[in-house]
């Protein structure tokens, strides 16, 4: 008995320090040379694996970089500016600069300003409820609030608020990684300029309706009504389909078409209260607003 | 022992059929004021419409054109002024053009024979028939609206042997096939003799359900005096009426998967209410522009069976059958199975509206999904032997290269895995989003 155990134990030792040897003579054979610059990409990015910056992967991310020329087209966008920094300083390249970004929510459609006509009880996604029908309000375009742009993100950046059933972005974790974009069946997340100070100006609406009927289906919906239009000194604001759109490259954040817009459709975000001291109110409603041209002129950003 | 009937061998269901309207007739219904008839009625492409607000148009004058082989001609249900052409919502609730006419007086086209005599001689010849079809709009009326024209010409290298017609209305509820069937008998014979000489063909078969017995013993005695064509009573089973299970039940033939179609296996499939309407279309001259829907259900007051313009707003329907009951939680537009919930009841008839089911409230509302217990009740219902448990986490998860190859382009979306199902799973919804991804997919790569 004493003996089987220690003639196991001694052939098993053996097998395994043969192998172990031929082993490591056949891994220094066929070792795959690769580029220890990789490895330290790859330890500088967020390994998230996103998707944001367009590879399907942080490693793939690390190869592209270490094999471009310059880092002009390729951004972490996980990781932001201070990521492609280190990335630069390890490859010594010169980072390319990115306007950094976020994802906005383009529909107001809660409860109360969007009253629900029908009750949806089959599959909860957005992408199934939206194949069923038009949703379960009287606007085709507006959010259906079933949460495939939560599921889709993977920073916990976004979330559907309670009370309104719309999905919230949460600014300080949101890294403009673009998956809730590809996410909503309805396209009512863009991508926009993240803004000096967060601050941030945009039709919160998408309803390519005419006026009348936009405005029967929800209270805040754009109507087309081009008054945002003439008012802006910029020229940013181009009014297609019966709905606003706000060019965030020409945009000054002036916010004079916040003021006009007879629904209150165009919404500001993270500017400094008026009046009205509401201080972590993030839109600001216009009615409560009508005297905001003394602030313009000190507006900085104006 | 009594016979077995026929019927097709692996899945299906039988549900509770529900046939409360069965016994009335159909019956014409009061004109609207306006109608709102939408461009896309049929699979394929819109119609183009030919016609501009402010117009006047007659009963059966051609108001849109069809764009295309496989589109249909649209043509006008009442007379009155063209109002406007505008974007209206759909069964889906998505915005999709019609065009909207306010109805005056009932002037109909000079060519269309009103009278209810029935003309047996068919004097129009095989092609000039085919034409006759395109010209007037028809579309299969048993609801995939598929362009009746594209399956009556037969491509080259395919012969056809047999005319199976479809009179098996398995949706429970429904019942305007039946009474078309008990109320127009001969002509239906006379529309088969039409569809056989247009296909070349020398045999037909008539397949009806065993719960339509007055139906299928109305129809049996008359086949008699029409040569080639016989009536098979099949076993009460759903999804009958799908081309692939009646194809099976009544001739034992297996129509291939997608892009496969009947003609491949000699056959060709029609339904009873098409061919009411080529009948009426060939020897009345009268273009397809009104319909029989069942309005139906436990809660409503008549139920009964209209003869509908299309473009009539179903509201009126339901206001003719005894009004929207209060506890109506649920407005289907087609049968319980494959029928589509609307969100308003302002959505005019179609060419594809067979019926519109009301279920009252404690009904119609589903109960909580619960997670899959792997019991495959779904497997074995279903009636092309398909796995819709595993197609709907499939399609849930995006994994759609998986799916194809789990063949989910099969599917004929009866609703069979859903309603089977003991945890509630709408596995249907699930698995429709894969085969439409799939099938994009597949077009995608073609092209």
């Amino acid at each position: 008995m004493q003996n089987t155990l220690k003639y196991a134990i001694l052939s098993l030792s053996a097998i395994g320090t043969i192998s172990a040897i031929i082993l490591y003579f056949i891994a220094q054979k066929f070792k795959v040379e690769e580029d220890p610059r990789i490895d330290a990409v790859e330890e500088a990015l967020p390994s998230a694996n996103c998707g944001g910056c367009g590879y399907p992967g942080c490693r793939n991310f690390a190869e592209a970089c270490v094999n471009a020329s310059d880092l002009s087209g390729l951004y972490c966008p996980a990781g932001g500016s201070e990521t492609m920094q280190n990335v630069a300083r390890i490859l010594g390249l010169e980072a390319g600069e990115q306007i950094p970004m976020i994802a906005v929510v383009r529909c107001s459609g809660s409860l109360e300003n969007r009253p629900k006509t029908t009750i949806y009880d089959s599959a909860k996604t957005c992408l199934i409820a939206s194949t069923v029908y038009s949703g379960d309000t009287g606007c085709e375009y507006g959010c259906l609030g079933l949460g495939d742009c939560v599921v889709s993100c993977l920073f916990d950046a976004i979330h559907i608020n309670e009370n309104t059933f719309l999905p919230e972005v949460d600014q300080n974790k949101c890294t403009a990684c673009n998956a809730c974009v590809k996410s909503c069946p309805k396209n009512i997340i863009e991508l926009r300029k993240k803004g000096l100070k967060d601050r941030r100006v945009f039709v919160s609406c998408i309803n390519k309706e005419k006026g009348g009927i936009a405005k029967i289906s929800c209270k805040v919906a754009c109507i087309g009504c081009m008054k945002c239009q003439k008012e802006c000194p910029f020229d940013a604001i181009s009014v297609e389909n019966f709905l606003a759109y706000i060019d965030f490259e020409k945009c000054k954040l002036c916010r004079k078409c916040v003021s006009v817009c007879p629904t209150s459709a165009i919404l500001e975000t993270n500017f400094p209260p008026k009046k009205i001291a509401e201080l972590n109110k993030e839109t600001v409603n216009p009615s409560e607003n009508k005297n905001i041209n003394s602030d313009i002129e000190k507006d900085p950003n104006g | 022992m009594a016979k077995v009937l026929k019927t097709f061998p692996i899945g299906g269901v039988h549900p509770c059929d529900n046939k409360l309207s069965a016994s009335k007739q159909i019956e014409p219904v009061v004109l609207p004021a306006t109608v709102t008839i939408p461009l896309s009625q049929h699979i394929g492409a819109p119609a183009t419409p030919i016609v501009k607000p402010l117009d006047i148009v007659k009963v059966g004058q051609l108001i849109a054109k069809a764009s295309g082989f496989v589109s249909a001609n649209i043509h006008s249900s009442v007379s009155g002024t063209v109002k406007k052409i505008d974007n209206v919502p759909d069964t889906c609730g998505y915005k999709r053009p019609a065009i909207i006419i306010d109805v005056e007086d009932d002037v109909w086209e000079n060519s269309i024979d009103r009278t209810d005599s029935l003309l047996k001689e068919i004097s129009l010849s095989q092609k000039d028939i085919v034409e006759k079809v395109q010209e007037s709009g028809i579309v299969g009326l048993g609801g995939a609206t598929f362009p009746t024209h594209v399956k009556l010409s037969v491509p080259k290298g395919k012969t056809c042997e047999y005319l199976l017609i479809n009179g098996v209305e398995c949706e429970p509820y429904l019942t305007s096939d039946h009474r078309l069937m008990l109320e127009k008998t001969e002509e239906i014979f006379v529309g088969i003799k039409i569809v056989m000489k247009a296909l070349g063909v020398s045999k037909a078969i008539i397949g009806i359900e065993n719960n339509k017995k007055d139906a299928i013993d109305k129809m049996s005695a008359i086949s008699n005096n029409y040569d080639g064509i016989s009536v098979q009573a099949l076993k009460v089973q759903y999804p009958q009426g799908g081309e692939k299970q009646l194809a099976k039940a009544l001739i034992n033939r297996e129509i291939p998967a997608p892009p496969g179609l009947p003609i491949d296996v000699g056959c060709v499939i029609q339904n009873v209410g098409t061919i009411y309407a080529i009948y009426e279309a060939v020897q009345k001259n009268k273009p397809l522009f009104e319909r029989v829907v069942t309005i139906t259900g436990r809660s409503i007051k008549n139920s009964s069976n209209f003869l509908a313009r299309i473009g009539t707003s179903i509201s009126v329907l339901i206001d003719a059958s005894g009004g929207l009951p209060g506890d109506t939680g649920k407005i289907i537009s087609g049968g319980p199975m494959m029928g589509k919930a609307l969100n308003t009841t302002d959505i005019p008839v179609s060419k594809g509206t067979s019926g519109i089911l009301i279920l009252p409230e404690q009904i119609s509302s589903r109960t909580n999904i619960s997670n899959c217990i792997r019991c495959a009740k779904c497997v074995s219902v279903c009636p092309l032997g398909l796995e819709p448990y595993l197609l709907s986490k499939l399609s849930l998860r995006s994994l759609f290269d998986k799916a194809e190859s789990e063949q989910v382009v099969n599917c004929i979306e009866c609703g069979c895995c859903s309603y089977n199902c003991p945890s509630k799973i709408p596995l249907l919804d699930f698995i429709r989003l894969g085969k439409t991804t799939v099938m994009k997919n597949i077009r995608n790569r073609t092209k």
